[in-house]
């Protein structure tokens, strides 16, 4: 589904991923863990596509294709979806209009037609529901004054909406309650199938008792330094970073 | 003397002798007030850059010539130009159409007025010396100002409305302005409403003509709300890509009376849109929103005065611009507070949204304070559309014309938002997005 080969990436002559490389299978939820700074957040935004990010060397596959020629609606389209780590807020535009105009905007560029108005609420009221997302949000400004556990559901509902094919999570779980936790968390395993893949970014080994891994990466400044499967998010948790920093600096 | 003739432009030697002409054929109500008028702008001339309250929008400059003022059109242009019109189109309305400025009785609702509403075709009121003429400039400041002299110096046609006390209107009043035909023309109307005590009322008000004609309109809307009257307002500017468009709306406030008004500017090369606002009586309200979007070589001016005279009032006053290519937008904003207007609470925002590094944004405010209990405020942003938002934008999928059109719509909506009338706020946004939509 997705590989990443030797991605260096740098932002005002800052490097941030040195030669990076990932695979995630088919249907596979990777989780990747590790320190603040150790460049996470920008792998994220690189699968996606932003622009500040210079890419030195390197290619994100995508079923086989190169993806980083493309703008970031090129690969929403082509199934990228990104859920931020700090979803932003859109004065003026109203919830449900977004919603509507990303659904389409991605249907278009696949070649098919307009979602229908009634469709279209149909599927966005089935998606709130089972994300608990209280209907008078959707009638609100995108994000606009939404605790951020509520931007995070919104997220998860945009993804749930969009269907993609491959999936990055950017600390999803950072800022939800408990129950809010769960409810997030069977959202995503509902999802979860044969044709979609996952890349889950944490702090935390609880979101993954709730998204069970097939398998985690250790990231530390901007490279992949250890994989294994769930256990070692187990390890993790007891141990801390100190040993892979260690062998950074060695 | 000699010098002061040399230094009279060609567009200002022209306006006198058209003045000549004119005159004559006026019908002699206010013939006077015309004097006067024409006599305050001899003296002050077309205003250039030089004076103040024109520093951004020269129109000594814009102004060559002066264009004579137009003929009533035959019966056949109107037909066809009133066919063609789309400002407002859809929206049910009791309209008076005024075709290059002429009031054309054949395309307006005189005869389906709604009870307690009178209307009278300004040059029967003149010819017939109307009382409601007393009421005719209801702001002093316009008396020292060039554009509005002018128009009441040429004024050739227009209305007066008048809404009795309690009238609730549900219909709204639309003023469909259109110009037509192929060569350079002016006209000059002057509107009056007058909304008695504790009346309501929506006025609409629709400015089209053929792009490439440097033509040049100056509209007058005078407006005397009552106490406890409300006067709701809604312009359209979708003016000819070559216009030179002047306007002015002037208006005196009662105790506890409402305006609203809305301006949206897309049309003509060069516009002013002036807003005189004096609050006469106690504890008036005021919402004074614009929302102008500009492309290659135009430039729109929103200049507004709102004089605080009485206790208690309230303005609030948003100013929403785009500006695309090398393109100028101006706004010039000046609260007055008065030694008796306490507890005046006045606000005033300009927010520019650059597209374009060619463009440029122009903000003059002003707080002129006499009174020591009061809150006010101005502020002004600029600035270009957020990457940020745009990336998420994008990220969903959208196209960046598209991830951007709704950031520009999400941007003037504030402005927009105001307007209480549902199909003239739909009509607005429906001509944000058929700009979006041209600009590609
Ligand atoms: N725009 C930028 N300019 C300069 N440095 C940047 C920029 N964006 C990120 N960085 C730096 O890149 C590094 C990696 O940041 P990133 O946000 O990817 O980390 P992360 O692993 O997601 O961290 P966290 O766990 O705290 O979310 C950090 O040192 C950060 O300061
Ligand atoms: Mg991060």
């Amino acid at each position: 589904m997705l590989e990443i080969k030797n991605l260096v990436v740098q932002i005002e002559d800052n490097r941030i991923l040195n030669g990076l490389d990932l695979t995630v299978g088919d249907g596979e939820v990777a989780a990747i863990m590790g320190p603040n700074g150790s460049g996470k957040s920008t792998l994220s935004y690189v699968i996606a596509g932003k622009v500040d990010y210079e890419v030195l060397e390197g290619e994100i596959l995508l079923n086989g294709e190169n993806i980083l020629e493309m703008g970031p609606d090129e690969r929403a389209a082509a199934g990228v979806f990104l859920a931020f780590q700090y979803p932003l807020e859109i004065p003026g535009v109203g919830t449900m209009t977004f919603l509507k105009a990303c659904l389409n905007a991605q249907r278009k560029a696949r070649g098919e037609g307009e979602l229908s108005t009634p469709d279209f609420i149909r599927k966005v009221n089935a998606a709130a529901e089972t994300l608990e997302i209280n209907r008078d949000m959707l009638k609100r400004a995108l994000n606009v004054g939404f605790s951020g556990g509520e931007k995070k559901r919104m997220e998860i509902l945009q993804m749930a909406l969009l269907q993609p094919q491959f999936c990055v999570l950017d600390e999803t779980d950072s800022g939800l309650d408990i129950d809010a936790l769960r409810i997030v968390s069977e959202g995503v395993n509902a999802l979860r199938a044969e044709g979609r893949s996952f890349l889950v970014i944490t702090h935390y080994q609880r979101l993954l008792n709730h998204i069970v891994p097939d398998t985690v990466h250790v990231m530390s400044q901007g490279r992949i330094v250890k994989s294994g499967g769930k256990e070692l998010a187990l390890e993790l948790e007891a141990s801390g970073y100190a040993e892979y920093r260690a062998s950074e600096a060695a | 003397m000699a010098d002061v003739t040399n230094l009279r432009t060609a567009a200002e030697a022209g306006l006198s002798k058209l003045f000549e002409v004119a005159r004559m054929q006026f019908p002699t109500g206010v013939s006077i007030a015309r004097e006067e008028a024409f006599r305050y702008f001899e003296a002050v001339g077309l205003p250039s850059r030089r004076v103040e309250a024109f520093k951004y929008t020269d129109l000594r400059a814009a102004l060559k010539e002066a264009a004579a003022p137009a003929e009533s059109p035959a019966a056949e242009v109107v037909r066809a130009a009133v066919q063609d019109a789309k400002g407002f189109a859809g929206i049910e309305a009791v309209r008076l159409t005024f075709v290059n400025g002429h009031l054309d009785l054949g395309a307006s609702d005189l005869d389906r007025v709604p009870g307690q509403v009178t209307i009278t075709p300004l040059n029967d009121a003149l010819a017939n010396g109307d009382p409601l003429l007393d009421r005719l400039a209801p702001v002093a400041q316009t008396r020292e100002n060039p554009i509005y002299q002018l128009n009441a110096a040429f004024m050739a046609d227009g209305a007066l409305i008048r809404v009795a006390a309690g009238a609730k209107v549900e219909t709204p009043i639309h003023l469909r302005f259109i110009g037509t035909g192929s060569a350079a023309f002016s006209t000059a109307t002057r509107v009056l409403a007058v909304v008695e005590e504790g009346a309501e009322v929506t006025i609409l008000e629709s400015h089209e003509g053929p792009d490439g004609i440097a033509y040049q309109p100056n509209d007058a809307l005078d407006v005397v709300v009552a106490d406890r009257a409300r006067f709701h307002h809604t312009r359209l500017n979708t003016e000819g890509q070559a216009a030179v468009a002047l306007s002015t709306i002037s208006a005196r406030l009662g105790a506890e009376s409402h305006i609203e008004t809305v301006n949206l500017v897309v049309g003509a090369v060069l516009s002013r849109h002036q807003i005189y606002l004096h609050f006469a009586g106690e504890n008036a309200t005021a919402t004074v929103n614009g929302a102008t979007m500009l492309g290659h070589g135009q430039l729109a001016d929103s200049t507004l005065l709102a004089d605080h005279a009485a206790v208690g009032g309230v303005s609030r006053e948003l100013f929403k611009t785009v500006i695309d290519g090398d393109s100028t937008g101006v706004f010039q904003g000046k609260i007055i507070v008065e030694q008796i207007a306490q507890k005046t609470d006045g606000k005033m925002k300009s927010d520019c949204l650059l597209l374009s590094d060619d463009g440029q944004m122009m903000n003059k405010p002003e707080l002129e304070i006499f009174a020591d209990d009061v809150a006010c405020g101005h502020g002004a942003t600029c600035g270009a559309l957020d990457d940020d938002l745009l990336f998420y934008l994008m990220a969903r999928g959208l196209p960046k014309p598209q991830a951007e059109s709704l950031l520009v719509q999400a941007f003037l909506g504030e402005a927009v938002e105001a307007v209480s009338h549902e199909g003239a706020r739909a009509a607005l946004i429906s001509e944000v997005e058929a700009w979006l939509a041209r600009r590609g």
